[in-house]
C-alpha cells in the first residue's frame, strides 16, 4: 500500500511544489528563546516607544472615528495617511506626491505586489549579493530567476552591474529590475555610495533599467546623515518602498509603494485581488501618530538607541571576535555583516551557536543561489546592550573554538586564513 | 477510562519544532478520545508543574537532547510519574550512537563498519594523521554523523575522502563526537516495535533520492510504502532486527529501527529511536495506520503501557 503523506501535492501549482522545510527554519524555532541571545530577528526596539502616546491615539481612533475605522477602505489607502507619508518621505528629501502612493500591508507585501507586477517565471531580476530575505522570498515564490550583484564596502559594485547589464544585453535579455537597499543595507550593514548612486542612474538611462528602491532605513543614519535618493535622481525609472516598521512599529502593519502613474495603477489592482484594501485602523493609527505625535523626535530618539547598540556590539567584537574574522562597519539602522574563514560553514555552525545560547542568521538566506556559507548576519537592534555584549562573548568563545577544531580536522590542509589587521577589505557577497 | 495526560514537548533541543508538531498532534488526538490533556514545555517550570498538576501520566514527544537522552525519564522516576517510552537507561543507551551500535554488534545483529572520533582526538592527539585510513576501514562511500542527535541534523554522505573534514567539522556542531559509517546501499525501511511486536515495515522512498531534513518533513516529498515491498522472509528479518535491537537496548513501550536492505536483501540496522517522532510526516503514525491503528489508537495504546507498567510496580 502507497501511503500520501500530502494528497493534494498533485494540484500544487509549479510555485509551491519547491516550497519545502527547512533545517534552519527549525533551528530558530529554538533561537527564539530567552535563554539565547538572538542576533537573528531583524526587530527595531519597539520599547523605546512612548507606549502611553500609542495607547492615546489607539483610543483617539475608536473614539473619534471608530466607525470608519472599523470599516472597509479603498485599494490605494486614506488619501490623508497618504499625505503623512509624503511628509515622511520628504524629511528624507524624497519627491512624492500622495497620488503617487499605494498603502500596503507593510514593505514585504510591496514586494510581493512588484515582483507579482513584472516577473513572469524565468525572468531575471537583479539584486545586491546579499540581499533581503524576504525579497528573495518573494522573487522566487514567483520563480524568478535572481542574479546577485557582489557588494563592497560601498555597497553594490556597479562595475559589476554595468558587466550583467552587458552580459545580458548579449544574451538578448534583460532584467525585469534592479532590486535594490541602497541605506544600510540588510544584510549587509553598508549603503551605496554617492558617487555609486550616480553611476547605477546613468545606468538605467543607457541600459532602460527599472530600479526598486527599497528604503526601510534611510532615516535611520546614526549621525543623521540621508544620501540622495535614486528616486530623486531618475523618479521615472524608480519604484520606491518605504515602510513605517522602523519608524514607528512593525505592528501596524504599513508600508507603501511611490510608483510612476501606469505602475501604481497596476498595483492596486492586484492587491485588491489580494486583500481588497489595507486595514482602515491601523492607517488612521498611523496617521494619527503622525499627525498628533512628535515622530520626528521619535525617530531621533530611535537613531540614538540604534547608535549606541552598534557602539558596543561593534567595540566587543573588535575585543572578543577571532583576528581571521570580518565584518562591516555601519552607519545606521541594524545590521553587521560578518566573514568568516573558509572551513567554517555557518549555517553548520548555527546547531552550536544555539547550544552555546547565541544566534545568527547564517549567511545562506540572503542570497538566492544559496551560496554565502562564510557570512552570518547579526542584527543588534533589538537585544539590550548587556546582551549584545553577552550575546558577542559567546560568539567569540565559539568561533575561536571553531577555529581551532578547523586547524584540527583539516590539518595540513587547513584552508588559509587571513586576518582583518592585515590586507585590505575585499568584497562582501557570496 | 479517561486519564489526565501531560504531554511533554519543545525544549531548547534542536528538534524542538518537530517535538512540537508531535506534541500538538498527540494532544489533539488525546483530547478526542476525551482525555484531560495539558501540553508543557520543557523550561525551569516543568518538573513544579508536574507534581502540583494532579497527572496520571506524561506523554513524551521530546525529540532531541533532554528529551531522549535519558534525562527527562530519570526525572520523572523520581517523582514516581508514569511515562510512555523507554526507561532512562535504555534512553541514554541509544542516544548514544556509538554505545548503542556497539551494544548491537555485541548481540550478533548486523550493523555496518563504523569509527567514531572525538573533538578531543582532533585537538589533543592529532588525529588527522588518520583521516586517511578511514577509507580504507570504511570504503569510499562513508556517512558522517554527530553521535547524538536526530532528524538527520548534520548528517553528510561523503563521496570523496577530500570532503571528510568539512563533513566531520559540519556534524561537530551538533555533538562532540562523530560516528563514521559505511554506506549501505540499499532500500531504507523503517520498523516500529510496539510492546515487543513489530508494526508493518514501512518502505521509505524520497522523491529527491535523499532522506534528508527537508524529505523527512515537508508532506509528500517522500513516498512511503507500508507494508514495504520487501519478500516474505526479507520481511519477517526486518521485523526479526528491530525487535532484537529492541531486546538489546531494554527499550519499552515504543521504538523505531532505521534499517537499509541491501540488494542481497540483508537488512542493517542504522539505529534505534527511542522517542520516535508523531508528526503528519513521522514513520511511526505511518507504520500504524498500515497495521489498522489510527493515530490516537496509537496514542491511547502508549497512555495505557505508560498506566500498566505503574501498577506493576
Amino acid at each position: 500500500m502507497r501511503l500520501e503523506t500530502d494528497p493534494y501535492l498533485a494540484r500544487y501549482a509549479a510555485r509551491v511544489t519547491g516550497m519545502s522545510a527547512s533545517e534552519i527554519r527549525a533551528l530558530f524555532a529554538v533561537a527564539s528563546r530567552p535563554e539565547i541571545v538572538s542576533f537573528a530577528g531583524g526587530m527595531p526596539d519597539t520599547s523605546a516607544l512612548d507606549l502611553e502616546a500609542v495607547e492615546q491615539v489607539v483610543a483617539a481612533v475608536i473614539r473619534d472615528s471608530g466607525a470608519v475605522a472599523l470599516q472597509y477602505g479603498g485599494g490605494q489607502g486614506r488619501p490623508e495617511l497618504r499625505e503623512q507619508l509624503v511628509q515622511v518621505m520628504r524629511l528624507q528629501g524624497v519627491p512624492a506626491h500622495p497620488d503617487e502612493l499605494v498603502v500596503t500591508v507593510g514593505g514585504q507585501q510591496a514586494l510581493e505586489l512588484i515582483a507579482s507586477c513584472f516577473v513572469d517565471p524565468g525572468d531575471v531580476v537583479l539584486a545586491e549579493g546579499p540581499t533581503y530575505v524576504g525579497a528573495i522570498g518573494a522573487l522566487t515564490s514567483l520563480q524568478a530567476d535572481v542574479r546577485h550583484v557582489p557588494m563592497d564596502e560601498a555597497g553594490m559594485r556597479v562595475d559589476l552591474l554595468e558587466e550583467q547589464l552587458q552580459a545580458l544585453e548579449a544574451e538578448g535579455r534583460r532584467a525585469k529590475y534592479l532590486y535594490l537597499i541602497p541605506n544600510h543595507q540588510n544584510p549587509a550593514g553598508v549603503s551605496l555610495s554617492l558617487e555609486r548612486r550616480r553611476r547605477v542612474a546613468e545606468l538605467a538611462e543607457r541600459h532602460d533599467l527599472l530600479v526598486v528602491e527599497d528604503d526601510p532605513y534611510g532615516l535611520l543614519g546614526f549621525d543623521g546623515e540621508v544620501l540622495p535618493s535614486l528616486r530623486s535622481m531618475i523618479p521615472e525609472r524608480v519604484i520606491y518602498v518605504g515602510t513605517m516598521s522602523k519608524l514607528f512599529a512593525p505592528g501596524v502593519r504599513t508600508g507603501w509603494i511611490a510608483a510612476p502613474a501606469p505602475v501604481r495603477d497596476k498595483l492596486i489592482l492586484l492587491r485588491e485581488a489580494a486583500d481588497l484594501c489595507p486595514s482602515n485602523l491601523t492607517q488612521m493609527i498611523v496617521e494619527r501618530w503622525l499627525q498628533t505625535q512628535p515622530w520626528v523626535e521619535q525617530i531621533k530618539r530611535f537613531r540614538q538607541l540604534y547608535a549606541e547598540k552598534a557602539g558596543v556590539m561593534l567595540d566587543t567584537m573588535a575585543a572578543e571576535l577571532p583576528a581571521e574574522v570580518h565584518w562591516t562597519r555601519p552607519q545606521g539602522a541594524f545590521y553587521v555583516w560578518l566573514t568568516v574563514p573558509a572551513g567554517i560553514d555557518t549555517s553548520d555552525l548555527l546547531a552550536k551557536a544555539i547550544a552555546h545560547r547565541v544566534a545568527y542568521v547564517p549567511g545562506r538566506g540572503f542570497f538566492a543561489d544559496s551560496s554565502g556559507g562564510d557570512h552570518a548576519r547579526l542584527c543588534f537592534s533589538f537585544p539590550s546592550t548587556d546582551r549584545i555584549r553577552e550575546g558577542v562573548v559567546r560568539l567569540g568563545e565559539l568561533l575561536n573554538a571553531e577555529l581551532e577544531l578547523v586547524r584540527a580536522v583539516y590539518g595540513e590542509h587547513a584552508p588559509q586564513l587571513r586576518t582583518r589587521r592585515g590586507g585590505r577589505a575585499t568584497g562582501i557577497g557570496g | 477510562m479517561p486519564h489526565t495526560v501531560a504531554v511533554l514537548s519543545g525544549g531548547l533541543s534542536l528538534e524542538r519544532e518537530v517535538s512540537l508538531r508531535s506534541g500538538g498532534r498527540v494532544a489533539a488526538a488525546l483530547a478526542d478520545r476525551g482525555h484531560q490533556v495539558t501540553r508543557l514545555d520543557v523550561d525551569a517550570t516543568l518538573i513544579p508543574s508536574l507534581e502540583t498538576g494532579g497527572f496520571d501520566l506524561a506523554f513524551l514527544a521530546l525529540h532531541g537532547s533532554a528529551g531522549e537522552d535519558g534525562t527527562i525519564q530519570s526525572l520523572l522516576e523520581l517523582i514516581a510519574l508514569p511515562y510512555t517510552g523507554p526507561d532512562e537507561l535504555a534512553s541514554a543507551l541509544a542516544w548514544n550512537k556509538p554505545i548503542a551500535q556497539g551494544l548491537y554488534r555485541r548481540a550478533g545483529l548486523r550493523v555496518p563498519a563504523n569509527v567514531t572520533l572525538t573533538q578531543q582526538a582532533f585537538r589533543e592527539m592529532g588525529a588527522v594523521a588518520v583521516l586517511d585510513r578511514v577509507a580504507a576501514a570504511l570504503g569510499s562511500r562513508v556517512v558522517v554523523k554527530p553521535a547524538t542527535g536526530g532528524s538527520c541534523l548534520g548528517l553528510s554522505i561523503v563521496h570523496d575522502p577530500s570532503a571528510l573534514p568539512q563533513a566531520i567539522v559540519g556534524a561537530f556542531s551538533y555533538a562532540d563526537s562523530v560516528l563514521l559509517e559505511a554506506f549501505v546501499t540499499g532500500t531504507e525501511v523503517a520498523v516500529t516495535v510496539l510492546d515487543g511486536q513489530p508494526l508493518p515495515p514501512v518502505e521509505i522512498q524520497p522523491l529527491d533520492g535523499a532522506y534528508d531534513f527537508t524529505a523527512r518533513y515537508t508532506a509528500g516529498a517522500t513516498e512511503f510504502h507500508a507494508p514495504a515491498r520487501l519478500a516474505p522472509e526479507v520481511r519477517l528479518a526486518c521485523e526479526q532486527l528491530a525487535c532484537d535491537a529492541y531486546q538489546a537496548i531494554g527499550a519499552r513501550h515504543v521504538s523505531r529501527a532505521d534499517l537499509i536492505v541491501d540488494d542481497d536483501g540483508r537488512p542493517w540496522l542504522l539505529e534505534l529511536d527511542t522517542c520516535p517522532g508523531l508528526t503528519e510526516t513521522s514513520l511511526v503514525p505511518i507504520a500504524a495506520q498500515a497495521a489498522g491503528l489510527e493515530f490516537a489508537d496509537l496514542c491511547e495504546r502508549l497512555v495505557s503501557l505508560a498506566v500498566a507498567g505503574e501498577d506493576r510496580r
